[in-house]
Order: structure tokens, then sequence, then C-alpha cells
């Protein structure tokens, strides 16, 4: 199958979805941001490799923490970085998204950084872009409907590697609302591609999609056993939106089954470790104390992700 | 420095030796206590080398220069970039900059960028077991033991064998 992330080469020249993707590529991704994190301990946090090039953040759909750390990341690659306020633009005026693309190409856009509330909105700007013959210039996926969040998944594993070493022994927990969650997407494609032997999803059946065991997955509904002897912890974002439809009964119910106590953290390995990719919502999926915890990781998942942007961004500029 | 050498008429010098002559040319030098900084990967060896040579207590640096290359829009990165590390503190430092061979002298240009975002050492030289000519910036070794002229096509490359020891290999594009 045509897979529009590579190129001829079978170079990574968008990056979409992890879905696909080699794993000599994830670990060329995550080799690289090594690479990166050595950058962003200087004084001088910047390296020359994207000067003159323009990096566009197209953020239709809110976000704080991803848009600022993805434009962290093209700045130390001494990038030029235009932040487009939707809302306020030509789109708000009626203009296709296809129609935005081609004015900023017009205005010498090398990289997209896209978000969108549409499954797939990333894709149909790449092939676009193929299609009219543009293949200098590049997309990275920033989080599209509930199908991806690419970055964070990397960022996840970058983690992981981090504090785990090798993923071959590794037995791994995602615990929340998967049905919704493009973090949990890309999280089971990038923990299966990497060669982690049990990928496990933890949260009541309302929020677990149906076809989980077909990725490889084992599902749990309830946390004590999920838990048990577990490396690593990944706990998913409870969108309080949800709160109110039918799926689930109440934010202190929720917490009672799901959110993760130090009681419940005692079942996992002693080492294990948490991750979330935030922002919290402290007492509905995550107890303080864990959070806050020496076992959680959240805080240095922010400063990785730094660096497995800047690896995303100069890898597909470069091919 | 040797004349200069043709290597296809006659098998490749001792690389183990090279270094102990590269050590011999900066021993002089040692009263300013320079910092060494080897290049990836085979000037990382030659440093690490030169480091129990010349007995030196600090960590050496190591600089992987893929971020500073000037061919990036050619080439892309390249896809095995290994993270620089500077255990110590460039500014005011005499720093000797350490590579295999000295050919385009660009990779130098592009470690010396690297090295002043760290900081104003007081000085960097450059140390290198080959010198093949062919510069296409104004740079210039300040030490190394050998001038070797390479047919077309040809490539000089400094491997580490299964028992630690350095030893050059010529290849053919």
């Amino acid at each position: 199958m045509h897979n529009p992330q590579l190129n001829k080469d079978g170079e990574l020249t968008h990056l979409l979805s992890i879905e696909g993707l080699p794993q000599r590529i994830l670990t060329q991704i995550l080799d690289t941001a090594a690479s990166f994190m050595e950058v962003s301990a200087r004084d001088v946090k910047k390296v020359p490799l994207l000067r003159g090039k323009s990096v566009f953040n197209l953020f239709f759909e809110n976000s704080t923490r991803t848009r600022t750390t993805f434009e962290i990341a093209a700045k130390r690659l001494s990038a030029d970085v235009i932040n487009l306020d939707i809302n306020k633009s030509s789109t708000a005026k009626g203009e296709t998204l296809l129609d935005t693309i081609d004015n900023l190409v017009a205005m010498h856009a090398n990289l997209f950084v896209v978000r969108h509330a549409s499954s797939g909105a990333p894709y149909l700007i790449a092939e676009h872009l193929q299609r009219i013959g543009r293949d200098d210039v590049h997309v990275v996926n920033a989080g599209d409907g509930r199908h991806a969040h690419p970055t964070q998944g990397l960022l996840d594993m970058y983690t992981i590697r981090h504090y785990k070493k090798d993923f071959s022994q590794l037995r791994v927990a995602i615990v929340g609302d998967i049905l919704h969650s493009r973090v949990a997407r890309s999280d089971i494609h990038a923990l299966t591609t990497l060669g982690v032997p049990e990928v496990r999803a933890i949260g009541p059946e309302t929020l677990l999609p149906k076809h989980l065991d077909k990725l490889g997955v084992h599902v749990f509904h309830d946390m004590n056993e999920g838990l048990k002897d577990v490396d690593v912890v990944i706990m998913l974002r409870l969108q309080n939106e949800r709160m109110t439809g039918a799926l689930l009964p109440s934010a202190g119910e929720y917490f009672r089954h799901y959110g993760l106590t130090p009681q419940k953290l005692a079942l996992a390995k002693p080492d294990a470790i948490v991750m979330h990719p935030g922002p919290m919502n402290r007492g509905v999926e995550i107890h303080s104390a864990v959070a806050d915890g020496p076992q959680a990781v959240i805080l240095p998942q922010v400063t990785f992700g730094i660096a497995v942007r800047m690896a995303v961004m100069s890898i597909v500029a470069g091919n | 420095m040797s004349p200069l050498s043709d290597p296809s008429s006659r098998s490749l010098p001792d690389a183990e030796a090279q270094c102990r002559q590269l050590a011999d040319l900066i021993r002089p030098q040692l009263a300013n206590k320079p910092a060494l900084v080897g290049i990836y990967s085979g000037g990382a060896w030659i440093a690490e080398r030169l480091r129990e040579l010349l007995d030196l207590p600090e960590e050496i640096g190591l600089i992987d220069v893929s971020f500073y290359r000037d061919d990036f829009a050619e080439k892309g990165l390249h896809p095995q970039c290994k993270p620089t590390v500077i255990p110590f503190d460039v500014e005011g430092r005499h720093l000797i900059l350490v590579d295999d061979v000295l050919y385009t002298g660009r990779t130098t240009r592009a470690a010396i960028n690297e090295l002043f975002d760290y900081g104003r050492p007081a000085s960097i030289a450059l140390a290198v077991l080959a010198d093949r000519g062919g510069r296409e910036l104004p740079v210039a070794a300040t030490y190394g033991v050998w001038d070797v002229q390479l047919g077309e096509g040809q490539n000089l490359v400094l491997g580490k064998q299964d028992n630690g020891q350095l030893a050059w290999r010529l290849e053919h594009a």
C-alpha cells in the first residue's frame, strides 16, 4: 500500500501517523532526539539546521502545550515560526483548508504543523502538496480528531526508553478513555512496532474501542488486575465533556474505579513509571500524591517532547 | 610531516604508530592545559588515544557535526547522529579539535561553529592523522602526521578492529 509519509527512497517526508512506519524510522527519530536533548542543555539552545525555513503552526483546534513545544522546537532549529490564529483567519471567512494551504505555500512555507478536529486533515494536506508537485513542503500531524497524535506517541516512547532502556521485556498499561484518545492509538502502534511484548488497555467498557484485541492489546476493566506487575502506566486525560453524556456516571465514580491512587500504583512493579500526556485532571484520573510522586515522569515528558519534535521536523525537512 | 605518499602502491601506515607521533607533536603544548575534542567517529577514537598517551586527567569532548553541516539542503539529516558531549567549560579554554582525515575542511568549519555555541575558547588547534588535500575552505591542520594523495574515487577510512586497535582501510566509491 502507498504510504504518503515516505518518499520514493523510503525516508520520512511527512509525519502523519505512527501506524505504518517501520521500526527503523521510529528508532531513527528517538536516536536523533537524544542528540537534540544535548542541544537543549546548552547556554545557546540553537542549531542552524532549519535557518531560513518557515514553519507554520496551523492549529484548527485549541492547544497550548503542543503548539508551544512545536514553536520552541522550531525556534531551536533556527526556523522562522508563524502561528496562525485560525479563528480570526480566512477559514472563519469561509476559505477551504486547501485554499489556505495554497496561499501559505505561495508565502514560501516549508513545513506545516497541523492540528485539526477532523481525522485525516493532515493526510488531505500532504496528498494535496504531492498533487501540486510540492514535495519540498512537509506536514507534521500535531493531532487529528480521534485518529493520531504521532509526536506525543514518539515522546512517550522516548520517555519509556529513557527510563527502561529496552522495549523487549516491558509490560505497559494505558488507562482511561481509549475510545476518544488519539494519544492512546499512537502509543499502541508505537509500542507494538518497537517490540513491547505486552500492551494492556484498562478502562470501562464504554470508553474502550471494540477492536483492541486485533491490535494485540490485552483488555482489562478492573484496574487492580490490569496494573499488576506493569513497568509503565500511561494515564489518559478524561475529557470533562464526556462526563455529561451517557458514557460515565460521574467524576467521583470514575476516580473510584480508574483514578490512579498510590494504593493502586503499588500493584505495579516497584520501579514502574507513571506518564500522562497532560493536561491532568487531578482527582479525576490521577491522585495528586501520584502526580507529584517519585514515580511520575510527567514533566520530563514535556522536556523530551521538545527534543522529539526537533528530531521530527529536522528529519522530514531534510527528506 | 612525512613526504607525500601514494597508498595504492604500498601498504597503509600503522594508525596506532601515527597516534603516538601525533601525541609527540602535541606534548610540547601541554603547558596551557588544552582540552581534547574528537569528531565522531574516527576523531573520537584518536582523541581517546591521545588522552591516554599524553596522560591527561580530563574527559575528552565528543562532537557530532550533523546539526551544523552545510549540505543539509542536499542530503538531509544524517540517519545516525550521536549526541555532542562537551564535559568541560569551553569559555577561555585552549581546545584541540581531533579528526582522522582532513579533506575539504567543511567538517572542521562545522565543528568550530558548534564549539562556539558552547562558549568562546581561548584558541582552537586542529590535530589530524591524515591530510589528503582537496581543501574547499581556508583550513589547515596545526598538527598532522601523514600527507596522502588519493586516486579518483578513493576514500581513506579509519576503523576500529575487534582487538580495539585503530587501522586504516581504503574504500573505493
